[in-house]
């Protein structure tokens, strides 16, 4: 990006995507309300797109916009903890993935959708000081896998329709 | 291209396998329990017996949680919390099952205490 108006103004449209996609998924019916934090992680979509078609950095502050915009509307000091324990985690982990090149769009992001529940469940054991939440270990490991797949290729889409477009 | 796919499957595989072990894990290691033990902020609350009807109303400066215990199992039928998630939890009977109120930092445990 050539100076920082554009920079600016580009990561504010981009955040504004992030947080357009984690209001449609709160609107969405809960998949399983047995468990809490199954999701799609559609906001990932945008931050796999960044991190691909820009870098860590970009990806990283959009990340955290969103992430703020969305616990100032909607939550509370406990879950920014846990929202961000789950982005920093599937970020940090995304981002090494794809240094090493053995992974695809869609692999990086699978590791994105399970370490995003990962995250959160660590945050959940510290905050709450109860390691039963682990219980729900296994059912988000399985519904991360499968919101990363989807968020992958919805991610591979975008790339491949904007790969001509000049940000 | 074909390698990074192969990759990818590993990747996915790995993960189901953990999963699945966790699930055995958890699944064998349940037995049904008998106490209902609740917890604000990490600090046991109340504890109260599985096989005695009753209806708690838990109260904290975060707000307030009703957990109904009836025929041998645990469930929160109505809380002020913003997300409902633990209403919406289904009832829990077995030892380790969990209920979780994230904004009232209320988690409902069945025997959750026994090994501390
Ligand atoms: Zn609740």
């Amino acid at each position: 990006m050539k100076n920082t108006t554009q920079r600016l103004a580009f990561l504010g449209v981009f955040s504004a995507f992030a947080i357009i996609l984690s209001f449609v998924e709160s609107l969405l019916p809960p998949i399983w309300s047995a468990v809490p934090g199954i999701k799609m992680g559609l906001p990932n979509i945008i931050i796999i797109f960044l991190l691909y078609r820009f870098s860590i950095k970009e990806a990283a502050t959009v990340s955290f916009i969103r992430l703020l915009t969305v616990v100032l509307l909607f939550g509370n000091a406990m879950t920014f903890l846990y929202s961000l324990s789950g982005a920093v985690l599937s970020l940090t982990v995304m981002w090494l993935l794809k240094k090493t090149n053995h992974f695809s769009v869609v692999g990086v992001s699978i590791s994105g959708g399970v370490c995003h529940n990962l995250g959160q469940i660590i945050a959940a054991v510290f905050l709450l000081g109860t390691k039963e939440i682990g219980f729900y270990m296994p059912v988000l490991t399985v519904s991360g896998t499968v919101a990363g797949i989807f968020v992958g290729f919805c991610g591979i889409i975008l790339l491949k329709y904007t790969a001509e477009f000049k940000f | 291209m074909k390698s990074r796919f192969k990759n990818d499957i590993m990747l996915v595989s790995i993960i189901l396998v953990v999963a699945l072990i966790l699930f055995l894990f958890f699944k064998f290691s349940l037995k049904t329990g008998d106490m209902v033990v609740i917890s604000i902020n990490g600090e046991t609350a109340f504890k109260l017996p599985l096989n005695t009807d009753t209806e708690k109303t838990v109260k904290s400066e975060l707000g307030e949680n009703v957990i109904l215990i009836k025929g041998g199992i645990a469930q929160i039928i109505s809380a002020d919390c913003r997300d409902k998630i633990c209403v919406h939890h289904e009832a829990i009977s077995k030892s380790g099952e969990t209920i979780v109120c994230l904004p009232h930092k209320l988690v409902v445990v069945i025997n959750g205490e026994e090994e501390t």
